[in-house]
């Protein structure tokens, strides 16, 4: 009987668990956090679970039906264990599902004082979940869905947020979304938070044009990126822009026996694409398993902007434009046209998906040949 | 009224912890002051963490005789301490013809300095030492014993050394007044502390020029001169092998490229000459340029995702060389105008401290070596055996920091007194995520720990 790791008990890697253990394969789960569940466990609002479990329910509920189903399919889910290495495993296949993190302010190169009260999204969320109100007014950088989650979060927190910064020119979010959650704070578009003011305390913000926002927090919200870690020093091949590993539809790395899957590949997806990884990748695992099959090449799908990135997902093919752009986004295989959606207008930061079904070729794998996705204007 | 010292230090940065360290191996009452939370907070913090041979000190000096002295003493220190040391070497990079030709020069400072192994490379040599360089090297030339440390540890490590052996240190403890007496001298705090002292070492830093006057002398004033530094990801140190140095302008060393103890890439610093004493914020203009830079020495570094953006103040005056005095109707000794080469002669400053002290009328006798405790703190480098690699819980996943070197970090004779202060103490929330995962985790701990709330950890109290 062959031996599968999963590294990461998100909903990718746990869904990848159920959906082996389901087929007969022993799954050992490694999560480096004392709890299993990944980032949903600090979401308390609803949206979770519509695409892969078929019922609408909130983060902590929808990770821990994960984490109980995992353990009813016999997984073997080990918390607290961090793998430094992927070479030092024993195991048939690997799955890394690390998942993703957001910018923090250090990333982005916003200057300025390091006083407290400023946090990325994720952060704020753990604090306040764990620690309780916080108080006091509040800028959220960015603009796109989890944006908004920050806002609820802040609101519960008893935050008022006083203002939301994009650097395009509108937000990137559902209109209901912004709608319910934020009707009543100032979007600042073409706008960014190029300074941080305040020696021990946040007192302000400065924003590209100038402009200063009195405020006592500042989040960071999205721009995320993948942790990586695992995979680069593996040496796996990385995509540019997305900085994550290269893939094939099946979530095969370059490296045989080793697949990637959920926001490590995509950054990021909500919860429930990452559960359609899961699922998506367990025939593959089975395949190496069993017949050792394994594609030559892994080839990454080209992009041309403002197309930013394109990856594989649960789904087929998910994307990401670099800027607000109206046309049509395509999909060609080898120099022919695959697929080709209506006319639109396209967001950045939000997800942009070229369904399988919707491919005309079928036959797999494309190990000499190239996919092209960019947009007709 | 406190009780009566025979010496207190002014200052718990890395020079005033490494003089307090020194007294404290004499038959000597030693009291430590320091103004904010925490030691080593202040200049110390902002370092850019590398041990200087000295090579390129302007020979003759002060300064130079005390790096030279402290690169041997800290080298040595260092290992029985737990302050993370690397040899990694350093190559002077040059970029153009005139550059190039400065070489030479350099090369016979350093044997003025008494360093023989300097070694110049033409560009080929350069390119093949370090791979990842930017298109144009003229030439280069390789320092070999550079060295590479732990900035945070080295000012904790000295303090933990002086007060096992009787130092004592007030904290918070910012001097307002000064009251020279004939016998003895009393330091105010402004919040109504007062120390007695018979002498006063001035090891205040950036302020050292304030105390000074207030001492009653003159003689040199403090302009900040502001560096900012960029930190990259541990993904990106295997972009080169050691520390890449520009060839030096009478200014400063210039912007460098440096590995560090912790597994990062460090590009900087800048330098600008500022009026305030608080100002360690980094600017666009500065983080601007600092990104044409990297980007000329190590194109790939600038792909890589930054951990950290700060600015340090270094305590430059209108001499180059440091203002070091001593005074015996003030029972006083200053340690004035020490820059970032500060941490390289640390030690060798505390011997000097010892000197000068003994020149203004205070001598006292070592205590006997099996008298003399030793402290050993648990090592922060890439290259140590980790606590979490023998088993443990981990809480900040990026460095890999477990939930006991939090605890621990909270408590003892010199705790941490905000998450900057856990930082330096154990690296958790000094990585990629910036607290994204830990930092509801390492408020609790630290809360639980010394009874604060977590709001208070956090600076949202």
């Amino acid at each position: 009987m062959s031996d599968v790791t999963i590294i990461g008990g998100g909903p990718a890697g746990l869904s990848a668990a159920i959906e082996l253990r389901r087929r007969g394969v022993r799954v050992t789960v490694l999560e480096r956090e004392l709890q299993a569940g990944g980032i949903p466990r600090q979401l308390p609002h609803p949206g979770f679970g519509m695409r892969d479990r078929h019922r609408l329910t909130t983060g902590p509920r929808y990770a821990a039906g994960l984490v109980r189903a995992a353990e009813r399919a016999g997984v073997d889910l080990r918390t607290g264990e961090t793998v430094t290495s992927i070479d030092a495993l024993h195991a048939d296949a690997i799955v890394l599902a690390t998942g993703a993190r957001e910018r923090p302010r250090s990333a982005r190169l916003v200057a300025g004082d390091r006083p407290a009260g400023v946090f990325t999204t994720g952060a704020l969320q753990r604090f306040v979940a764990q620690h309780g109100r916080i108080g006091g007014r509040a800028v959220v950088v960015g603009a796109e869905h989890v944006s908004y989650s920050a806002v609820l979060t802040l609101r519960h927190a008893g935050c008022h947020t006083v203002a939301i910064t994009t650097t395009f020119d509108r937000h990137q979010t559902y209109p209901a979304l912004a709608w319910a959650t934020a009707r009543r704070v100032p979007l600042h578009t073409n706008a960014n938070v190029v300074e941080i003011i305040g020696r021990t305390r946040v007192e302000a913000v400065v924003l590209s044009d100038g402009s200063r926002i009195e405020c006592d927090l500042v989040v960071f919200t999205g721009d995320w990126v993948p942790d990586h870690e695992l995979a680069r020093r593996a040496d796996l091949p990385m995509l540019a822009v997305a900085k994550a590993p290269v893939v094939s539809d099946d979530f095969q790395t370059e490296r045989p026996g080793v697949f990637a899957i959920g926001n490590l590949v995509h950054p990021a997806e909500t919860a429930d694409v990452c559960g359609l990884d899961g699922r998506h990748v367990a025939p593959a695992v089975l395949d190496w398993l069993t017949l050792g099959r394994w594609p030559i090449t892994v080839t990454p799908i080209e992009v041309r902007a403002p197309v930013a990135w394109a990856s594989y997902d649960g789904r087929g093919i998910t994307l990401r434009v670099a800027d607000i752009v109206h046309g049509r986004i395509r999909l060609t295989h080898s120099g022919e046209v695959q697929w080709i959606s209506d006319q639109g207008t396209w967001l950045p930061n939000r997800s942009i998906t070229i369904r399988r079904d919707a491919m005309k070729f079928t036959s797999r794998p494309f190990d000499d040949q190239r996919l092209l996705v960019d947009v007709l204007r | 009224m406190d009780h009566q010292f025979d010496v207190a230090v002014v200052g718990a940065g890395v020079v005033g912890a490494a003089v307090a360290r020194e007294l404290a191996r004499h038959h000597l009452r030693v009291v430590l002051l320091e103004s904010r939370h925490d030691v080593g907070a202040g200049t110390s913090k902002a370092n850019t963490a590398i041990l200087h041979t000295g090579f390129d000190a302007t020979p003759g000096s002060v300064e130079a005789r005390l790096v030279a002295r402290g690169y041997e003493l800290l080298s040595a220190y260092a290992p029985g301490a737990g302050i993370s040391v690397e040899t990694t070497g350093a190559m002077l990079v040059a970029w153009d013809a005139e550059q190039a030709a400065t070489l030479p020069k350099l090369r016979d400072k350093a044997a003025a300095n008494g360093y023989a192994h300097a070694e110049i490379l033409d560009a080929d040599a350069v390119g093949d030492a370090e791979p990842h360089l930017g298109p144009g090297v003229t030439g280069g030339m390789m320092v070999p014993d550079e060295h590479i440390i732990d900035p945070w540890s080295t000012p904790l490590a000295f303090v933990h050394d002086a007060i096992a052996n009787g130092c004592e240190l007030r904290t918070s403890f910012s001097v307002d007044s000064v009251q020279i007496e004939a016998d003895s001298t009393v330091l105010t705090a402004t919040d109504g502390r007062s120390v007695r002292t018979r002498f006063v070492v001035n090891a205040a830093g950036l302020h050292g020029d304030e105390l000074h006057r207030r001492m009653g002398f003159d003689g040199f004033t403090v302009r900040p001169r502001r560096g900012e530094l960029i930190v990259y990801d541990k993904l990106a140190r295997p972009l080169l092998q050691r520390t890449l140095l520009p060839v030096p302008t009478s200014h400063t060393k210039g912007v460098l490229v440096a590995p560090t103890v912790f597994g990062n890439v460090m590009l900087g610093p800048t330098a600008d000459d500022i009026d305030d004493k608080g100002a360690t914020g980094s600017t666009n203009a500065g983080l601007d340029a600092l990104l044409a830079k990297g980007h000329r020495i190590l194109p790939a570094l600038l792909d890589e995702e930054v951990t950290a953006v700060y600015a340090g103040l270094r305590a430059a005056t209108e001499h180059s060389d440091y203002q070091l005095s001593h005074h015996a109707d003030a029972r006083y000794v200053c340690l004035g105008g020490i820059r970032s080469t500060g941490l390289t002669a640390s030690m060798a400053l505390g011997e000097e401290a010892v000197r000068l002290l003994a020149a203004a009328g205070l001598t006292a006798a070592l205590r006997p070596t099996d008298e003399l405790r030793r402290v050993h703190l648990t090592a922060l480098g890439e290259q140590a055996v980790r606590p979490y690699q023998r088993g443990g819980t981990i809480v900040c996943h990026c460095e890999r920091v477990t939930r006991d070197e939090i605890v621990d970090a909270c408590s003892g004779a010199v705790p941490a007194h905000d998450l900057d202060g856990i930082r330096r103490r154990t690296r958790a929330l000094a990585g990629r995520c910036q607290g994204f995962y830990c930092m509801a985790d390492v408020c609790a701990l630290a809360a639980a720990a010394d009874g604060r709330t977590p709001h208070d950890w956090a600076g949202l109290a």
